[in-house]
């Protein structure tokens, strides 16, 4: 790639934090990483991409000490360190806000800021005041309007992801890594966020920034370096890379568009929902999909989006409304009968609530179309293996065998394991709640496509996403969600981010 | 495509994955090898059809905690129904004229199935308050190993119920073809579950939901019933191995399997199964159990003090455990 400038390459850069030059990784006999190759420039945003798989996740552990290396060096400050486990990274200055964020729920910010070097006192009693005045202090300088005597479990997702910043940096960080740090917020959450990284960035902090949102890096990131199959492919400046470009480095091959979208919406309503109200807080929504639509359900996290597809699903009580399927009426109360009536539900969290992870892939596959894959209780093990085999094929799943566990597949084709069980039932409404989360953007596309041919082929699509490029590239009709109500609905041609935003937030 | 990187991570997965099967019984194989050295007697047809009969009850207990296990749950409480249903079964089997159920001894049909009934009620108690109520398996099991052994003891007035009926002694003496019944019973058990787990639709929904209970409950399966379920079979067994135990002995003891959850669960853990759920198999178990049992055996012949004993059981099920870590982490 031509972003490669050869000064950085050959050279050591006194000035930068951190410089990583030939790391190198293997497991076994695979290579996880065959050239790892970065440096961070104080006072920047540098964004570390490429697709699952791409090594990213194995250079972060090295560089921050849980795992070893095979070969490469390391500088920071321009001098070579070798980091044996964690502690010699923070002690070091380095510290990871991780994708999966590790609070203790029960404890307050200040304990979670202090964790394991608390400020003691007399006979090794814990000084609680100091503790306390020292997290305010840090928390306030940041200027991110958190108690430190708030309980962790009390904060939004977001909040918690702003202490782990505060956190780190008490360490005295000086280079954070963020691993997906929006992945789990929303719009304005995300802002918030963003504006202690710039915070960060005018102190002189460097910060290496992981997101598979491409609209994030290019929003908020300085420079980039890309990774594929392990291996450095380039780096350079934001200012001089286009959307494009960046995506044809991530997957090493030209992509002609981003969303696949052909399909046109029909007048026939598949799904019509009528004044549903959840759980308490959820009230009178109404919606209809037809035949052929891409329908989404759009909003900030704690909008309501993700318990209106659990209330459809049969997953918590009724609280009234009325749902209807191509013009019947329906009860569902369960997720069999949701799954009878031909209905399909991707979760948002494939972890949590999608795949069983202990299980092969085609237990995984299989597991919501049992019922059609047996005779009395015993099941049909050739009609699974086939079952499962055709949608292997179908969705071009990556794995070498379907008795291997679900759990050694990448990201994007664990992804492609929990759309393939639904399809397997052959749904004609499938809910998607954010699908292509934590995906990278090749296989991004192909879940576009999938959307894309399932509503040509007729079928109807109900998606809650986050991502406003995803809504404004995929969606036909918005449907607007606030504070538990609808605020508002948008037709293709009113989408814009403005629009969604205005709505949302 | 042979001989590419991926094929040959392929096979380093299936390496481990088979290790992770077979390397429990080749440490079994490994202990029959030395036994079969060291002591002449170990291998005679009297010695190993005699451990297989040691193997049994704990065998039939420690299958019906596997179903627990592999949802995530415990059952602590088999030692007690194994008491319980003894003496409520050996009460309908008893020729003593001290019977406390009038108009006995009753057919040994009538009386197994009386058994059977008593640890399948226990189960579905368990089951309900775990599936229903939430409370930990470990709690609920816990409050039942009290009550069931309370109620034994309430029940046959804290004595023996002595004197039962040779048709019911039947399932603990008598032989098939050379077989000791307990062995038969077992053998049949254990086909039969290996069967549910591996060929049914029931079997399916035990490792997804306790896999992964949210994504099965979202697929459609319906996560309590299989709670409820598998502690009913674990009862059940429970039950059934009870009256073996009083029939081998000829008479229901109120004390009858103290601690036999412990050796259970020791079977299934040693057999690979993993106590968070979704990972395990029978075959393992069965494994685990003839692992203890032939340990047992060896050093029983070889004279060792019955203390020794304990600590080396210990020890076992420690290192199959993190013999286990060891592999999963190498994969």
């Amino acid at each position: 790639m031509s972003a490669v400038s050869g000064d950085m390459r050959g050279e050591i850069l006194a000035e930068a934090l951190l410089q990583v030059r030939g790391l190198k990784k293997h497991f076994g006999g695979v290579a996880a990483l065959s050239n790892g190759q970065f440096c961070l420039m104080p006072g920047s945003v540098h964004a570390l991409c490429g697709g699952n798989g791409a090594g990213k996740s194995t250079f972060l552990t090295i560089v921050m000490g849980i795992q070893d290396r095979d070969a490469g060096i390391i500088l920071r400050n321009g001098r070579e360190v070798v980091f044996a486990k964690p502690s010699d990274a923070h002690a070091a200055g380095i510290s990871i806000i991780e994708q999966e964020l590790g609070p203790i729920p029960a404890m307050t910010v200040a304990e979670n800021i202090f964790l394991g070097r608390e400020p003691l006192a007399r006979f090794g009693r814990v000084d609680f005041a100091s503790m306390n005045r020292r997290a305010q202090e840090l928390l306030d300088s940041l200027e991110f309007g958190i108690s430190a005597r708030t309980v962790m479990m009390d904060l939004t997702v977001a909040e918690m992801q702003l202490v782990e910043i505060a956190k780190a940096l008490s360490h005295d960080a000086e280079v954070i890594i963020m691993d997906e740090p929006t992945s789990a917020l929303g719009g304005a959450e995300a802002s918030r966020l963003f504006a202690a990284i710039g915070r960060l960035k005018a102190a002189g902090k460097g910060i290496i920034y992981v997101s598979h949102r491409l609209s994030e890096i290019f929003q908020i990131a300085d420079s980039y370096t890309v990774f594929r199959d392990g291996e450095f492919v380039g780096e350079g400046a934001i200012a001089d890379v286009s959307r494009e470009a960046l995506i044809q480095m991530i997957v090493g091959r030209p992509l002609t568009e981003e969303f696949v979208k052909e399909n046109t919406p029909g007048d026939e309503v598949a799904l019509s929902v009528r004044h549903l109200n959840a759980l308490d807080w959820v009230k009178d929504i109404s919606f209809d999909a037809h035949r052929g639509e891409i329908l989404v359900l759009y909003g900030l996290m704690g909008s309501g989006r993700s318990e209106v597809f659990e209330r459809l699903w049969g997953l918590s009580e009724d609280r009234g409304g009325e749902v209807r399927l191509f013009g019947q009426p329906t009860n569902i109360r369960k997720p069999a009968q949701a799954i009878a009536q031909g209905l399909a539900f991707v979760t948002e969290d494939r972890k949590e609530t999608g795949l069983v992870l202990t299980s092969d892939v085609r237990a995984n596959l299989c597991l919501a179309h049992l019922d059609q894959l047996r005779l009395g209780p015993v099941m049909l093990k050739r009609r699974e293996a086939a079952a499962s085999q055709r949608m292997i094929d179908a969705f071009s799943i990556k794995t070498p065998s379907d008795r291997l566990e679900v759990s050694g597949l990448s990201g994007g084709n664990q992804q492609k394991v929990v759309l393939g069980r639904w399809f397997m039932t052959d749904p004609k409404v499938l809910m998607l709640d954010e699908p292509t989360r934590g995906v990278d953007v090749g296989a991004k596309r192909e879940i576009y496509r999938i959307m894309s041919e399932f509503a040509k082929a007729g079928g109807a699509v109900v998606m809650i996403s986050s991502e406003a490029d995803e809504v404004l590239g995929m969606a036909d009709r918005v449907v607007v969600l606030r504070d538990g109500r609808i605020s508002g609905v948008l037709e293709r041609a009113e989408l814009s981010a403005e629009s969604l935003l205005h709505l949302a937030a | 495509m042979p001989g590419t990187p991926s094929q040959s991570r392929n096979f380093k997965l299936l390496v481990a994955q088979y290790g992770q099967k077979y390397g429990i019984l080749v440490a079994l194989v490994l202990v029959c090898v030395i036994l079969a050295f060291a002591n002449e007697y170990f291998l005679t047809t009297r010695n190993l059809v005699n451990v297989l009969r040691q193997t049994s009850i704990n065998g039939i207990l420690a299958i019906g905690m596997t179903f627990v296990i592999l949802t995530r749950g415990i059952d602590l409480s088999v030692g007690s129904v194994v008491a319980l249903a003894g003496v409520v079964s050996a009460s309908f089997a008893t020729t003593a004229t001290t019977a406390m159920v009038p108009g006995g001894p009753y057919p040994a049909v009538f009386a197994l199935a009386i058994g059977v009934l008593v640890g399948v009620v226990c189960g579905l108690i368990n089951g309900v308050i775990v599936a229903f109520f939430r409370v930990p398996s470990f709690v609920a099991t816990l409050g039942m190993l009290s009550a069931a052994r309370g109620l034994t003891l309430l029940y046959a007035g804290g004595k023996p119920v002595p004197a039962l009926t040779d048709s019911f002694r039947y399932i603990g003496t008598e032989s098939i073809l050379g077989v000791p019944m307990p062995v038969v019973l077992f053998a049949l058990v254990f086909f039969a579950s290996l069967w549910v787990l591996t060929s049914t639709r029931f079997g399916r929904h035990v490792y997804a939901a306790g896999g992964n209970p949210h994504a099965a409950r979202v697929s459609g399966v319906n996560v309590n019933r299989v709670r409820l379920l598998v502690y009913v079979i674990s009862g059940g067994l429970a039950g059934a191995a009870g009256m073996i135990l009083a029939a081998r002995t000829g008479s229901a003891l109120t004390q009858a399997g103290i601690a036999y959850e412990l050796d259970a669960i020791a079977a299934v853990v040693i057999g690979g199964t993993s106590l968070s759920g979704g990972v395990g198999k029978v075959t393992g178990t069965l494994i685990g159990a003839l692992l203890i049992a032939v340990v047992n055996n060896g050093l029983d012949l070889m004279g060792v003090e019955s203390y020794y004993q304990q600590v080396i059981k210990g020890m076992l099920i420690v290192a199959a455990v993190m013999l286990d870590q060891a592999r999963s982490k190498q994969a």
